[in-house]
This record gives structure tokens, sequence and C-alpha cells, in this order.
């Protein structure tokens, strides 16, 4: 099993608050992780963590031969200048719930302005490669339009068009279809199940626990910050150990 | 037809209903006709009143054209402009140090709005053209060294009065325009590995002047009208050239209506352009102010042209 990611020992805190209460996970490549949970449980703090847009307040996050935003120095950690951990957060993918498309530019602009600015690629490549990912996602014959324009279905597959075209080595995804209306919610999941055929690394966020049944190869339950569960869909879906989970999952599957 | 004697909705019986296709007829608004007869007068009295009055309209339309006043306009003009590129300058470079991590910064950006904005620009005129005052010569080692005198021209005090002033305004307009940026944009630059720099330039500020671009346009217009105070200090604009005129011949109202009819016809054409400049910028639909009409006549064209 060749790893990309291992987060150890995570904690955050908001205020007197605490998020998270020292989490452990190890995902492998090529693996799709769902994790689930009540809302309020810190699954999405947990996925923000691992991609350093909330640093930890405990733990680190190893990728793939590197620890996200420090670098180990003489027993310590040593916090990175901020170009080198953005270089490489640009190997997580992110999907937002929100989108969080650039509104000022079309969907081609949306998806170049990454492998562009960052990458330094040229215009042409960049559109090349962009066209290629929105044809992937459906989205190819919409390529001049603003984000306006799009129904949230839309907008959320050139969510993913945009962080695809960083060839990242994991996609996270940050409950991605929350914020769309039920009749979307289909297109978008069908865009990750392409991914995840095609052997796409993904953590998914999520409430949708068919897609987390059919698709993951592991799924993880956190209750209140920790995680309660963890095992194939199957096992866990169907017959979890744990009393939290239970009840848990007996609401959202009722 | 006969009118209903005593008009209830409960006496209308099913068998009475008009088919579907019947007439509807509108409320009369003879309020509008009323009032809009009386504006109609008062403004037929005022421009009377102005036309009997003691102007002499043919001094008006002579001094209109006159080259001392066109070229009064001209610095009028230059001045605005110099100024507005000034003040937008420095509202984007505060504004952003406004919302610095760093405290010392933050705290230089509000010392200049706090004194900039607490002072009348009047009064910043007239200490920035008798600068020489408190400092005889600008020395910088290897770059400058001069009388302030030759430095700071009236057009110089006039420039950088107006800019400095217009800055401490238009950096608290940045800053809510930042604020304003959705916080998932920075997010999503952030994850796709763009610097803090990258992001700024790129996604926040791009966004940011669309949201303040109506600030803007009204700066603009808010400045010609403005750089007339640099006729106190002795400054050739265009009321400062209508004043040297009537100390000799006069005409005092006939100059000053002069300078209004210049001043009325360029914050009109900076108000067209207010209004296509939103319209451009506007055309991802993400803001509404392409929706400010402000003269529905003028271009009645969508605002989202369609898709290329």
């Amino acid at each position: 099993m060749n790893l990309a990611i291992k987060a150890v020992g995570i904690r955050k805190s908001f205020g007197n608050h605490e998020v998270l209460k020292g989490l452990d996970l190890e995902v492998a490549y090529g693996e799709v992780l769902c994790i689930l949970g009540p809302s309020g449980s810190g699954k999405s703090t947990f996925l923000r963590c691992i991609n350093h847009l909330e640093t930890p307040n405990g733990g680190y996050v190893w990728v793939d031969g590197a620890i996200m935003g420090y670098e180990l120095s003489r027993g310590a950690l040593q916090e990175l200048p901020i170009k080198k951990l953005r270089a490489q957060q640009s190997q997580l993918g992110m999907v937002f719930q929100h989108f969080n498309l650039f509104a000022h530019r079309t969907v081609l602009g949306n998806v170049i302005e990454g492998p562009m600015v960052v990458r330094g690629l040229s215009r042409a490549k960049a559109e090349a490669h962009a066209m290629d990912l929105l044809e992937q996602v459906g989205m190819a014959g919409k390529a001049s339009s603003y984000p306006s324009q799009l129904s949230g279905g839309q907008k959320q597959r050139v969510a993913i068009a945009r962080s695809l075209a960083m060839e990242p080595r994991v996609m996270l995804f940050d409950e991605p279809t929350s914020a769309l209306d039920p009749e979307l919610v289909g297109e978008v999941l069908e865009v990750m199940r392409n991914l995840a055929r095609g052997g796409t690394t993904m953590i998914v966020v999520t409430h949708e626990i068919g897609f987390a049944r059919e698709v993951a190869d592991r799924v993880v339950v956190m209750i209140d910050g920790e995680i309660r569960e963890t095992g194939a869909p199957g096992q866990v879906l169907s017959n979890p150990a744990d009393p939290r989970v239970r009840s848990f999952l007996s609401r959202v599957l009722a | 037809m006969p009118q209903p004697s005593s008009p209830s909705i409960a006496a209308l019986s099913l068998a009475d209903l008009p088919g579907r296709d019947v007439a509807v007829r509108h409320l009369r608004h003879p309020g509008r006709w009323i009032s809009g007869g009386i504006v109609v007068l008062l403004l037929a009295l005022i421009g009377h009143a102005f036309a009997v009055g003691q102007i002499q309209w043919l001094v008006v339309g002579q001094f209109l054209t006159a080259g001392v006043i066109i070229t009064g306009f001209g610095w009028t003009l230059l001045i605005s402009a110099c100024a507005l590129v000034l003040g937008v300058a420095l509202g984007f470079a505060f504004g952003i140090m406004r919302l610095s991590e760093n405290p010392i910064l933050r705290f230089a950006a509000w010392l200049y709005v706090w004194i900039f904005r607490g002072t009348p620009v009047l009064l910043q005129l007239l200490i920035w053209f008798n600068i020489a005052l408190v400092f005889p010569r600008l020395y910088i080692p290897g770059l400058v060294d001069e009388r302030m005198v030759d430095v700071v021209t009236p057009f110089v005090a006039a420039v950088l009065g107006l800019g400095v002033n217009e800055g401490s305004y238009l950096t608290e307009v940045v800053r809510g325009g930042i604020g304003s940026v959705d916080s998932g944009q920075k997010e999503a630059a952030h994850t796709l590995g763009m610097t803090p720099g990258q992001t700024m330039r790129r996604i926040i500020l791009p966004q940011t002047l669309r949201l303040i671009l109506p600030v803007l346009g009204n700066s603009a217009i808010g400045m010609l009208k403005f750089s007339s105070l640099a006729a106190t200090i002795a400054m050739g604009e265009m009321l400062n050239a209508a004043q040297r005129i009537y100390f000799i011949n006069g005409a005092v109202i006939e100059l000053l209506f002069v300078c209004a009819v210049w001043y009325l016809a360029g914050t009109t054409i900076l108000s067209i352009g207010q209004y296509y400049l939103e319209r451009h910028f506007g055309r991802d639909a993400a803001t509404a102010t392409s929706e400010r009409r402000w003269f529905r006549g003028w271009a009645r064209r969508p605002a989202v042209e369609g898709e290329a």
C-alpha cells in the first residue's frame, strides 16, 4: 500500500471549543475515502486542516514525502514560508460546498488560472488541457459563460475541473453536493464516480450515504471531533460497532 | 355602461361573471397630471425670472469660448485627473494596508485616514501651498535639492491637496470593497497554490474594482468640482480665470454662469462615461451596478449581452 496522506494527532480549537480531538488518518493512493458524521462533528474542519486552509493547533499532515506547512528541522517543525506552503497546497485539489468559482472569470478562465499563474503554463497549453477537463465534466459547451450564468450543479462540475487542472495528487471534496438542489446532485456525483473509477485518490466529506456505500473503498464516521468508526462501507454502514455511530446512521438512513 | 351603485364583491353572483376576454379599465392618475403641471409652471417661472433678470446673456455666450476660460477648464481637467489618479493609488495602497496582518501598517493607514479625512480639504490645500514655510528646501540626497517653492507650485499643491484628501476617503472604500469579496474566493485561490500577492492582484482586486466602480465614478465627478477650490491658492484653473476676468469687467454672475455651464458639461460627460464603464464591468452580472440607470433614455441595450 502506497500512502498518499498520513494525518497525525490533528487537533483544532476555535476559542474554547475543541473541534478536533487528535485525529489520525491514513489514505493510500487510489483509495476513495468518505467521511460521514452529523453536522458539527468537525468533518469539514478536518478536511480543511489536511490542506492547511485551517492551521491545526496540534499534530501534522504528511503528504507524499513532506509535512504540510512545515519542514522537520532539528527535531521540531519549522514553519515554511507562505510560497512553499502554497506549492504544497496545490498538490491537494479542493472542491468547496459553495463552489467558490472566480466570479470575474469565465468557465475557461477559472480552469486555466491555476496552471497559468502557479505553474507558469502558456495560455495555449493551459486552454487545451482545460478544454479536455471541461469535456470530461460535460461543461465544454459553457467554456465562455460566467459562473453567474450557471446552475449549481454546473458550477460544481467546473470547480472540479478547476481543481483537476492542477493535477493534484489527492482530491478533497467538502460537502460538494450539500448546496445543490436535489435534482442537480446526480450530475455532480456522476462526475465524482467517474473520477473514482479512473483511480483518483479522493477524500469526500459528504452526507450522501448512497454515494459512500457505492463508491467508497473505506468509510470514516466522525462524531464530536473524533473518529468513532472506520472500515469498509458495507461493514460500517450496515453493522457499526459504536452505539453513537449506530444511532447517527439510523437517523440518516431512516 | 352603467356603474353599479354600491359596488360589493359579495353581490357578484357566478351567473353574472364576464367572459374570459373581458376588458380591463385602468385607474386614472389625476394627481400625476396636477403635480407635473405645477412643476412645469415653477420651472417656467424660474426660467422667466432669469431671462428678464439683470444678466447679460450675450456676455455669457461671449466668454463661454474665451481663450482664458478654455485654458482654465483645461487646467481644471488636468488637476482633477491627476488628483484622481493619485487618490485612487493612495486609496488602494492604504486600503490594502488597512487589512494587513501587520499592526504597524494597519496603524499607519488608520493615521492617514484619521488626519486627511478629519480636516477640511480647503485647509489641506492651503497647507500644501504654504509647505515651504515648514520645509524651505526639498532635499533627498543624490536625487533632489531644490527650493520648496519651486517644487510645490500651485498646480502641484492642488494635485497633492485634492489627491491625498481623496485617497483618505477611497482608503475606506477600498477596505470595504475588499471586505465584501466572498472569502471563499481567497480560499479557492490558496488551494490552487496562488501566493497572497497573486490572490490579491488577480482575484480580489478585480472584483473589488467592480464593487467600488460606482463610488469611483462619484469621486471623479466630485473631484472635477472640488478642483475649483484650487482657485484659492492662485492656481489658474477655470474659476480662478473667471474671477480674474470679472474683477476687471464686473460681469460677476455672467462669468460664474460660464463656469457652471462648463462644470455641468464635464460632470455630464463623466456620468455617461461612468454608465458605460459600469455596464462593461458588470458584464458577469456578479454585481448589479449596471442596473443603476441614471438616465434611462440614453442607452436601452441590455446589460448582459448574452454569451459570446
